[in-house]
């Protein structure tokens, strides 16, 4: 005689995520939103210690073309900081990188989404992310030792024949260290993200309006331009915008190549100038006491900046990748 | 015999062009290569720039003429495109192997073997490169490597979960977040962990709050990076963990995470290629020191973007070859990781 095994109890059915479920959500979901919180923090956090700044400086650390802390025989401490002058060098030399990035970067990305056979392609896509992946430090090395003598012929060259275009005239021809410099070297930094991000929207430009456009006749630079250009264009302003973030933000390349000088430098040819980042890291060696606070209240500035290029730029991508779905 | 007398037969590629076909192409380029060559010697254009800038108008125009004749003006204008295009192309190409070339070129020259047991504690920057080494500064990048992934990896794997597989109310949100994370400058990662806890915390510089400013810029490229492989493990393998009664908890843990295995390695890879050269987060973060450090909660440490940063600042030509040689190092390490990541990625797209 044998007893029969107790049937199991039917299991409760239900939609409620056991206890394992609701610890693995709640882990997850805090672990999402602490980017969230981290990216709070540092606004909030640079904003705290710079207040002080703000509040002594008021409109004019934007505005203010002066960076200086003076201590009189009395051991008062006259202070006055602006950025003004390394924002519009921050601009300047972003726009240097964007006009010759740009331009460079999707023609890259056309000719390894429409042109290049499969193994130049291959090889192409590891080199631009190789140059993502070269350290800043190396470009601004490379910059100043390889590119600089280059540029400089080539400043020399644009001053002599384009001397009559005000960007380009400069009180003399002294073209060492100069924001075009600096702005070739960030340009080929910003390379690798405009290629990647128009060559992502190239490669979604709808199938179907490609081939009508090489059914109805059309040569390959036929159907670019009427087809692939007004799909992707606003994708491709996206992504240089992203490009122009990393300009913005950009540190070492920019110290290393650029002779930093505190004054508003518009002519790009001519040796000086600067920008946020590189003069935040230029005068925290000798920093002390307001001046740290002034530098971070400037760092706050530089996040502010590039926080709200940078998501335009990506609501701007996203959305042209959606409308390619 | 019948099996004998089978016929290869030959796969045929009518679109490829016939070298026949190639010969002109080939012709106008060695033409060009001539007539730009001749007006260098004649006019008083001179110069490696003079060369490139006629041979690419010389060769652009002359396929354009060649392709126009044949087959009128809409291909004229398309050879110029191409054109253009490949040259672009190539201008991109150039800086990354002037780069490589003069790295590996200037920086051989100081590699020793006493570079990797000795530090700069007793040596200064501007002695010859065979005093001192750099041993501490790599002990000091690979302590800053290694928090900053047992930081960034987990959560940004974790994030990447949540944008994947959790797909709370907040995960556009969050994606959005990420995203504008990733393009925050390093400096201002650097600048956050010194007003934030150099100032009021009990951690100093070290190699601790070097690697936590590192990881502010490594978890937006983990969790992008991870985001993308696991959106790529099928549908159809959580259903079946869900069909056989597996948690949420359970199908991630044992299906879905061991898929994406070899893309979770390579996320992780990329995260360690991005930061490992970030200089900038550094210099407010480690101190910078030239001493051997092995506690990484005390106490300057130093790292191998910091080496190369002091030598090109003090401007000496001994100091400078031990920037070339200390970014030898790192470009090396770099491309271990990049080729590392790589064939993981490669490896992961043949399995799928």
């Amino acid at each position: 005689m044998t007893t029969k095994p107790a049937a199991p109890a039917p299991r409760e059915i239900t939609t409620k995520p056991r206890l394992s479920d609701r610890i693995f959500r709640g882990t997850v979901t805090g672990v999402g939103m602490l980017s969230l919180a981290i990216l709070t923090l540092i606004g909030l956090f640079l904003a705290l210690r710079g207040f002080q700044t703000f509040k002594s400086e008021g409109f004019h650390f934007i505005s203010g073309v002066k960076w200086e802390s003076v201590t009189s025989d009395n051991g008062t401490v006259t202070n006055n900081f602006g950025v003004g002058a390394m924002l519009i060098g921050t601009v300047l030399i972003a726009t240097v990188a964007l006009v010759v990035g740009v331009p460079l970067s999707v023609l890259t990305a056309l000719f390894l989404t429409f042109y290049a056979p499969e193994r130049i392609k291959r090889f192409m896509v590891s080199v631009v992310d190789l140059m993502a992946a070269f350290p800043s430090i190396l470009y601004g090395l490379w910059g100043f030792f390889v590119l600089m003598p280059m540029v400089q012929y080539w400043a020399g060259l644009l001053y002599e024949y384009l001397r009559w275009i005000p960007i380009f005239n400069a009180p003399q021809p002294f073209f060492e260290r100069s924001p075009f410099v600096a702005g070739m070297v960030l340009a080929i930094m910003i390379i690798p993200i405009v290629t990647s991000v128009s060559r992502e929207i190239f490669a979604q430009t709808p199938l179907d309006r490609i081939q009508a456009a090489y059914a109805l006749g059309a040569t390959k630079w036929g159907m670019i331009k009427a087809v692939v250009f007004p799909f992707g264009s606003s994708g491709v302003v996206g992504g240089a915008m992203l490009g122009l973030g990393r300009a913005f933000g950009e540190t070492v390349a920019v110290f290393t190549v650029l002779n930093i000088v505190f004054k508003v430098n518009l002519h790009i040819l001519y040796g000086f100038g600067g920008n946020v980042a590189s003069m935040i890291i230029l005068k925290w060696g000798e920093a002390v006491g307001s001046e740290t606070k002034a530098l971070l209240a400037a760092g706050f500035i530089l996040f502010v900046l590039t926080l709200m290029v940078n998501m335009l730029a990506n609501a701007i991508v996203k959305r042209t990748l959606k409308s390619g779905k | 015999m019948a099996l004998e007398t089978q016929v290869e037969i030959k796969p045929q590629r009518p679109w490829q062009s016939t070298p026949r076909e190639l010969a002109p192409t080939f012709y106008l380029l060695v033409a060009s290569v001539i007539a730009s060559w001749a007006i260098v010697a004649v006019t008083p254009m001179k110069g490696k720039l003079a060369y490139a800038f006629l041979f690419f108008v010389f060769g652009t125009a002359s396929l354009s003429i060649n392709k126009g004749r044949k087959l009128g003006r809409a291909a004229a204008v398309d050879s110029i495109a191409s054109s253009v295009a490949m040259t672009g192309a190539f201008l991109v190409f150039l800086p990354v192997a002037s780069i490589l070339f003069t790295t590996i070129q200037k920086g051989v020259a100081g590699l020793h073997w006493s570079l990797f047991t000795q530090t700069m504690f007793t040596a200064s920057y501007s002695d010859p490169i065979s005093k001192g080494g750099l041993l501490h500064a790599l002990v000091g990048t690979l302590y800053l490597i290694f928090i900053s992934v047992v930081v960034s990896v987990p959560m940004g794997i974790l994030t990447a979960l949540y944008l994947t597989e959790i797909k709370g109310p907040g995960a556009n949100f969050i994606q959005f977040i990420v995203q504008a994370m990733s393009g925050v400058p390093s400096v201002v990662a650097g600048l956050f962990i010194f007003a934030s806890l150099i100032v009021a915390t009990p951690i100093k510089a070290s190699a601790i709050a070097g690697a936590l400013a590192l990881s502010i810029l490594m978890i937006p490229t983990v969790t992008r990076t991870a985001q993308e492989v696991l959106l790529l493990v099928p549908m159809d393998l959580r259903e079946a963990g869900q069909a056989l009664g597996a948690t949420q908890w359970r199908t991630v843990a044992t299906i879905v995470v061991p898929a994406a295995r070899n893309g979770l390695i390579t996320a992780t890879i990329l995260g360690v290629a991005r930061i490992a050269g970030e200089t900038a987060p550094l210099l407010f973060t480690i101190g910078g020191s030239d001493k051997l450090n092995w506690n990484p909660f005390k106490d300057y440490q130093g790292a191998l973007p910091f080496y190369v940063w002091k030598g090109l600042l003090l401007g000496t030509p001994e100091s400078i070859q031990r920037a070339w040689t200390g970014i030898l190092v790192l470009l090396i390490l770099v491309l271990v990781l990049f080729i590392l990541a790589r064939t993981l990625g490669g490896r992961k797209m043949k399995s799928k």
